[in-house]
């Protein structure tokens, strides 16, 4: 079937400069595959209902609006106290002086780039297949086109209980640079991973990231996706999980032009849990603010927990998105699912667009869903000011107080108190 | 010395025109306890919201000053950190907001809008784990979020653990005493006798008596319909008691 004109017409557009990275090696195969769906797919367009509160426009165009690097060197590094064994990227290259050489026993770590004519048998298996499993009841073309055009990432396989995180930081240092990175990540059965991701990965990027966690395995995935203004941010992260295996996801973002975060989650093996959270502020004093959670969670399985817990502070112009779905299908009894996306608007030009959606097709299984826009609590902040805390501070409070829920999703109190604290002192710079 | 001076102060709310404050008249000197007792509805924590600053009323006429100083126009921590408090009748649960953080950042920032030092963390805990003791506060309550999931009684307790550690100069309690068990009662009562000297001044609203045995007021106030209609010294508070409002209200109108 033919495409719309427009859809064609930025499809061309977009790939007109792509061109796959490689010539050989075992990722070719997956690239070609998905550069095909992607052009039959097209890239998303306004009127395509799964874009429908975010313009894909910035996300799609060949060139990535400039977007200038922001100065952190306020503040030392997130997470950067906690140990963990870092590998950088620098507007998408990889820096390999700047990383940790040694890696922490019971995980082995190759890159996408170097790694084409080794025969890693593991990771073309997984190498665009869960993107492929996800495009579907939902299309994700910007995930195919990361598939089939990304030029490096992590391929991380984990063979142990790994107690030292690793963490892939990110240096957005030129204002035009385009990154296209995609990581696989493997638990053997039985294994633990604690993966941070910290910064703004480009002026513009798209990155997936592919999950595969086997039966009685652990992954905690905790982001904090920069705080750089003009950014825009793609990310999907797709997840499988086998039984009894666990999944934490949590994401912080502060700001940025425009950011979509897409999550896969499926279970396929019984008594699983996965948990995706986040908590985003938005504040659209100096420049816009769109920031869109999109979650798709698919309970094939018995016994399965699911939650998802999105919170938004969202103020001056701020447009906070969330789309969330749980699907049950028929044979996945005593599915737990679990949807909560909640917004605090800061004033009356900021807004927040809902679409939950719960799709069930067991007869016994306990889903819920909900999400609410508030305001400040008035007698909140009184009680506080009435103590003799200024109303800035107080508001400060109660906004922390409002994300609380959806931090406590982390499981590492040590992870969670320090978002908590670069909360609080973003905050306490910027009078939210 | 005056702490609290109020003349004549008239209150709508903003929202609807309705007058609640009709010309509220009333002085505390500094180091004395009053009381005010009153029907439901007469205005009572009215008068607390508008002393404390809460929004949403307007003052149409009259003045309230505290040790002289014109507080009406002053935002809710200027009035707090000038030495002005509030114990709610119903406190305010803030999930997500631990007690401790929130009392220490109430008390440094009282301090530093007074131009004090802060108070170092290891004297605030020690403070602080010292008054709750006196109140059977205990620890893991002062963990909690601001009374989450704190009985009636415990959010009373807190008030007062809160006035304990910020030392105010000017307390007023809206009916703390309702919903304390005895025992419960007695402590709040040390609680404020502990605090009570020279330098200090009570506003003790209630309904009962019963509080009034344990902190002996000084003054005792009836205000019905939005005005003080009656003060006396403690025998008004046993009158109240004894017989209801209706022989002093008809003997005040
Ligand atoms: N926000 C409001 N909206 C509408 N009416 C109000 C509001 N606040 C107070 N009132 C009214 O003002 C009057 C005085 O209320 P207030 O709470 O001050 O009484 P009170 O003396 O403290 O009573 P109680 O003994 O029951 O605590 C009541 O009629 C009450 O309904
Ligand atoms: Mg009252």
């Amino acid at each position: 079937m033919a495409l719309p004109k427009a859809k064609q017409d930025a499809t061309d557009a977009r790939l007109a400069d792509l061109e796959i990275p490689v010539s050989g090696g075992w990722s070719l195969a997956a690239r070609q595959d998905a550069a095909e769906r992607l052009v039959q797919m097209g890239l998303p367009q306004p009127r395509d209902e799964y874009w429908r509160f975010t313009r894909p426009k910035d996300l799609i165009a060949p060139e990535p609006p400039a977007a200038a690097p922001m100065d952190e060197s306020d503040e030392s590094p997130v997470f950067s106290d906690k140990g963990a064994c870092t590998l950088v990227f620098r507007d998408g290259v990889f820096d390999a002086d700047a990383s940790d050489s040694d890696l922490p026993a019971g995980v082995s770590i190759t890159r996408l780039a170097v790694s084409q004519d080794n025969d890693i048998d593991w990771a073309s298996g997984l190498y665009g297949k869960l993107e492929l499993e996800g495009q579907t009841p939902v299309q994700r073309p910007l995930a195919a086109l990361n598939t089939a055009f990304a030029t490096d990432g992590l391929i991380i396989d984990v063979t142990d209980k790994v107690e030292t995180p690793i963490l892939i930081r990110y240096l957005h240092e030129r204002d035009d640079s385009d990154p296209v990175l995609h990581h696989l990540v493997r638990l053997h059965a039985d294994t633990e991973l604690t993966l941070l991701e910290v910064g703004a990965p480009g002026a513009r990027c798209n990155t997936v990231m592919e999950v595969d966690v086997a039966e009685d395995a652990t992954l905690h995935h905790v982001r904090d996706q920069g705080r750089n203004h003009d950014r825009r941010t793609n990310t999907h992260a797709f997840a499988r999980l086998g039984a009894r295996s666990t999944y934490k996801s949590f994401t912080l973002s502060l700001n940025g032009a425009l950011s979509r975060n897409e999550q896969i989650v499926s279970f396929t093996g019984d008594d699983a849990v996965a948990h995706v959270a986040g908590a985003a502020i938005g504040d659209g004093k100096t420049d816009p603010v769109h920031h869109d959670d999109t979650v798709f969670v698919t309970h094939d399985a018995l016994r399965c927990e699911s939650r998802q817990v999105f919170k938004k502070v969202l103020k001056n112009g701020a447009v906070g998105v969330f789309q969330g779905k749980i699907l049950v299908k028929k044979d996945a009894q005593k599915t737990d699912g679990y949807q909560i996306s909640q917004s605090l608007l800061l004033d009356d030009d900021s807004q927040f667009l809902a679409k939950p959606e719960l799709e069930i097709y067991a007869d016994d299984v306990a889903c819920s869903h909900g999400s609410t826009t508030g305001a400040i609590d008035e007698d909140a902040l009184f009680y506080l000011r009435s103590r003799g805390v200024p109303k800035p501070r107080a508001e400060d409070l109660l906004v922390l107080s409002f994300l609380a829920e959806a931090l406590q999703e982390i499981e590492d109190e040590t992870l969670a108190d320090e978002l908590n604290e670069r909360l609080a002192a973003w905050l306490g710079r910027h009078a939210v | 010395m005056t702490m609290l001076e109020i003349k004549n102060l008239h209150v709508e709310l903003e929202e609807e025109n309705k007058k609640i404050l009709k010309g509220v008249d009333l002085t505390v000197e500094t180091g004395k306890v009053h009381a005010i007792m009153g029907p439901n509805g007469s205005g009572k924590s009215t008068l607390s919201y508008v002393l404390s600053g809460r929004d949403g009323y307007e003052v149409t006429d009259g003045s309230a000053t505290l040790e002289g100083e014109d507080i009406l126009d002053m935002d809710p921590e200027e009035r707090a950190a000038a030495g002005m408090f509030l114990a709610f009748q119903y406190p305010v649960e803030i999930p997500g907001v631990g007690n401790m953080t929130f009392l220490r950042t109430a008390l440094n920032a009282q301090r530093k809008a007074r131009g004090e030092p802060e108070v170092s963390s290891a004297d605030f805990l020690k403070m602080v784990r010292a008054k709750a003791k006196d109140l059977q506060i205990d620890a893991d309550m002062l963990k909690r979020p601001v009374n989450v999931g704190f009985s009636g009684g415990e959010k009373k307790r807190n008030e007062i653990l809160q006035m304990a550690m910020l030392e105010p100069k000017m307390c007023i309690l809206d009916e703390t005493d309702s919903g304390l068990d005895v025992d419960a009662m007695k402590l709040v009562a040390q609680g404020v006798n502990a605090l009570r000297d020279e330098g200090r001044a009570f506003l003790v609203i209630t309904h009962y008596q019963r509080l009034l045995d344990h902190i002996q007021p000084d003054v005792v106030h009836i205000m019905s319909d939005g005005r003080i209609v009656k003060t006396g010294g403690p025998e008004l508070a046993l009158e109240v008691e004894k017989n209801g409002y209706g022989d002093l209200l008809a003997e005040g109108a």
